[in-house]
């Protein structure tokens, strides 16, 4: 009963995330949908009523001003919200058909699908293969050539295993701010989860490690879904194929990224895009 | 406020702290500099033959050969104020009762005195106790016992205005124009050949064991028994004290029970020791009855939960530190909270936890009240491990306080005493520096 049910794909109906009809761009899944969703701090709403979809595959970016509730809704994905006290929720949050605040879901096994990257590049304190290896461990079943692939197939996919190959050993803390975070994604990939959420990733990393990471987002888009939060208006433009523009907890306007940049239908989005607020 | 002024504060806060750390080295300097010199006294002194033969008779140590030479030459010395007071002793049986009768005590009282500095006469039968089989072993000893040979002690109270006054008078007085009276020149003349002193470093002094009471031999029983005690204590404490301080941490909300037990620790810190002793005596020993009587198992458990709190505090104090960003990742990378605990809490959290416990453990040395009920004897062999269970053991902690107040002979064994303080301090000291050098370490592993 613990574990997620999987339901047959469904695709997403073109109208709901702003496709028009005619469009020539191929059916997509639902892998997340959120019905109503809410998210209270104590007596506080930080996520209001919010109905999104996000599909399958591809790279939704959620942007907005700051306080906005954008965090809080990423976090309620892999239910990080939960070591918050006095936080509950309101309406669905469906992962593949499933409310991911059913009682009776496994949080452990959730978080196993749904990754997470934190706005600072937060690696233990162990050495680097450690740190890619943990999730394998903690979920077992592995002999150590096993891990050892494992642990290279996610440096690689992270784009980092050429820089780190001679020092697996080496404690993760030195290595730069850049390689860090890459190697927070590796960490993550290496559980194999479907969705990958992604809290300003890039917020704490100088324009290079930034430009390396928005690499690794395009090819990564082929195998996961990414969730991703930005302050940084170009790089959602840059990286992601659908927008969210959130304000004060609302969802103002989703849809193809290229649309919401170029002819958003709100002018609180306007305004937002083309700084006059936020 | 004026540029200069600020700097003249500036200068007078750095002036102040300098003068504080200045005061607080020469107060550590003031403590630890007699301790050093005197605890020193115990294992580096000028031994005498007596030494020598003691260590070959009670620990196989030395040169028999030697030994038996030095003994020969020293007894050959010796054997003059023998023959005068045996000479002495024939002329008085012969001779006038009166006179007999008038040197009878002065000639005990010196004859007692003698066997002090040398052991027991020639041809006497062997005493009961090993500290009169023996004579002074100790240089710095035997001239304090050549010196109450020679003089005696006396007290003046002839003005009763005055508080009495202390006053030698030469024993040499008492027998002059008598076949003795040549003694007290050759005994001056002589001493360092009737002992042969050699400055020796008895290292051994903090492993051997006891003989007679402290008399001879070292302190290696107190050493372990303290090193039994303070490792037993962490081996109770510290699985109690981190499993409370994760649950405190990481599993007790903020429900009024858990505050309220929070205070209770507080408190435990707080009791006296002594309290903590008398407790483990009712409760571990009367009660529960973990053992027949006082048992170093008995001790380690009243200590184990004296420091239960430091460890407690010092736990929940390095869990808090560890960066909240440590347990998001492992979190979302599926770890339950048992396991976040285990693989990043705790190693992250050790030099801290670490640090607390090598405290703690300094902390369960020194503690004397908690194991005077509980643990300590004052005289006692080495424990083997399973003897720990059942058996009681001196302790340094106790010992010192023993042979300063409680020991027959407390004057003649100041040495052992200041040895054992030493032995003490340097314990402490090495498990101090142990908590930082591993503290260093650990946390350069960790900072990367």
């Amino acid at each position: 009963m613990n574990a997620l049910v999987r339901e047959p794909p469904v695709h997403v109906d073109n109208a709901l995330l702003g496709l028009r009809p005619m469009s020539a761009r191929q059916a997509l899944e639902v892998h997340i949908r959120a019905e109503r969703f809410s998210v209270f701090y104590g007596d506080v709403e930080a996520v209001r009523e919010v109905s999104l979809v996000i599909p399958r595959r591809q790279i939704t970016a959620i942007i907005g001003p700051s306080g906005c509730g954008k965090s809080t809704l990423l976090r309620a994905i892999n239910r990080m919200n939960d070591l918050i006290p006095h936080c509950r929720t309101k309406g669905q949050l469906l992962l593949d058909g499933v409310d991911i605040y059913d009682p009776r879901l496994d949080v452990v096994a959730l978080r196993r699908r749904v990754g997470m990257v934190f706005q600072k590049p937060n690696p233990f304190p162990k050495s680097v293969f450690d740190n890619v290896a943990y999730g394998p461990r903690l979920h077992g079943g592995l002999t150590r050539g096993e891990l050892a692939e494992v642990v290279e197939t996610s440096l690689r996919r992270a784009g980092l295993w050429d820089e780190v190959k001679d020092r697996l050993r080496m404690n993760a803390l030195r290595l730069s701010g850049g390689q860090q975070q890459r190697l927070c994604i590796a960490r993550a990939l290496a559980v194999a989860p479907e969705v990958i959420l992604m809290d300003e990733p890039t917020s704490a990393l100088d324009p290079r490690a930034t430009a390396h990471i928005e690499e690794l987002l395009a090819q990564l888009r082929r195998d996961y879904t990414v969730v991703i939060v930005t302050h940084n208006m170009q790089q959602a433009a840059r990286v992601s194929d659908f927008t969210a523009f959130l304000y004060e907890g609302r969802l103002i306007e989703h849809g193809p990224t290229a649309r919401i940049f170029t002819a958003p239908e709100k002018t609180q989005t306007q305004d937002y895009i083309t700084g006059r607020f936020g | 406020m004026q540029l200069s002024m600020r700097r003249l504060l500036d200068k007078a806060f750095a002036g102040t702290g300098v003068v504080s750390l200045v005061l607080l080295g020469a107060a550590l300097l003031a403590v630890l500099a007699p301790i050093a010199w005197r605890g020193a006294g115990a294992f580096v002194f000028r031994a005498t033959i007596e030494h020598r033969r003691l260590m070959l008779a009670m620990f196989s140590r030395g040169n028999p050969a030697e030994v038996e030479a030095a003994v020969a030459r020293t007894r050959a010395a010796r054997e003059p104020v023998y023959k005068m007071i045996a000479d002495f002793e024939a002329q008085l049986a012969a001779g006038d009762p009166a006179q007999r009768h008038k040197y009878a005590k002065p000639l005990r009282e010196l004859k007692a005195r003698l066997r002090d500095l040398f052991g027991p006469f020639p041809g006497e039968p062997r005493p009961v106790l090993m500290r009169d089989q023996y004579g002074q072993t100790r240089w710095d000893r035997a001239r304090v016992k050549l010196h109450r040979v020679l003089f005696r002690e006396e007290y003046d109270y002839s003005d009763p205005t005055q508080w009495g006054r202390k006053v030698l008078r030469p024993r040499q007085e008492e027998f002059q124009g008598t076949a003795v009276e040549p003694l007290f020149a050759y005994l001056q003349a002589h001493a360092e050949e009737m002992f042969e002193p050699r400055w020796t470093l008895y290292w051994r002094f903090f492993l051997d064991e006891s003989r007679d009471a402290h008399f001879f031999g070292g302190i290696g029983a107190e050493v372990l028994g303290t090193f039994y005690l303070a490792l037993g204590a962490m081996l109770v404490a510290v699985p109690v004290g981190v499993a409370a301080a994760v649950y405190f941490t990481e599993y007790a909300g903020g429900h009024p029970l858990v505050g309220l037990l929070r205070t209770f620790i507080s408190t435990l810190a707080g009791v006296p020791s002594i309290v903590f002793g008398l407790f483990g005596l009712a409760f571990f020993i009367n009660t529960a009855g973990v053992s027949r009587s006082k048992s170093v198992l008995a001790g380690s458990l009243t200590l184990g939960l004296l420091v239960l709190p430091m460890i407690i505090r010092a736990t929940e104090e390095a869990l808090r530190a560890v960066p909240w960003t440590y347990k998001e990742a492992a979190l979302s990378l599926g770890a339950g909270r048992g396991r976040v605990v285990a693989t990043v809490l705790l190693p992250a959290a050790l030099p801290g936890i670490l640090t607390g416990v090598i405290l703690a453990l300094g902390r369960a040395a020194g503690e004397t009240a908690p194991i005077i009920f509980t643990a300590a004897v004052s005289v006692g062999k080495p424990l083997h491990v399973w003897q720990t269970l059942s058996q009681p053991t001196p302790a340094l902690s106790w010992n010192i306080y023993n042979l300063a107040t409680e020991h027959a002979a407390a004057d003649e064994i100041r040495h052992v005493q200041y040895g054992m303080v030493l032995a003490l301090v340097l314990i402490v000291l090495l498990l101090n520096v142990a908590a930082i050098v591993l503290r260093g370490r650990l946390d350069r592993r960790l900072r990367g």
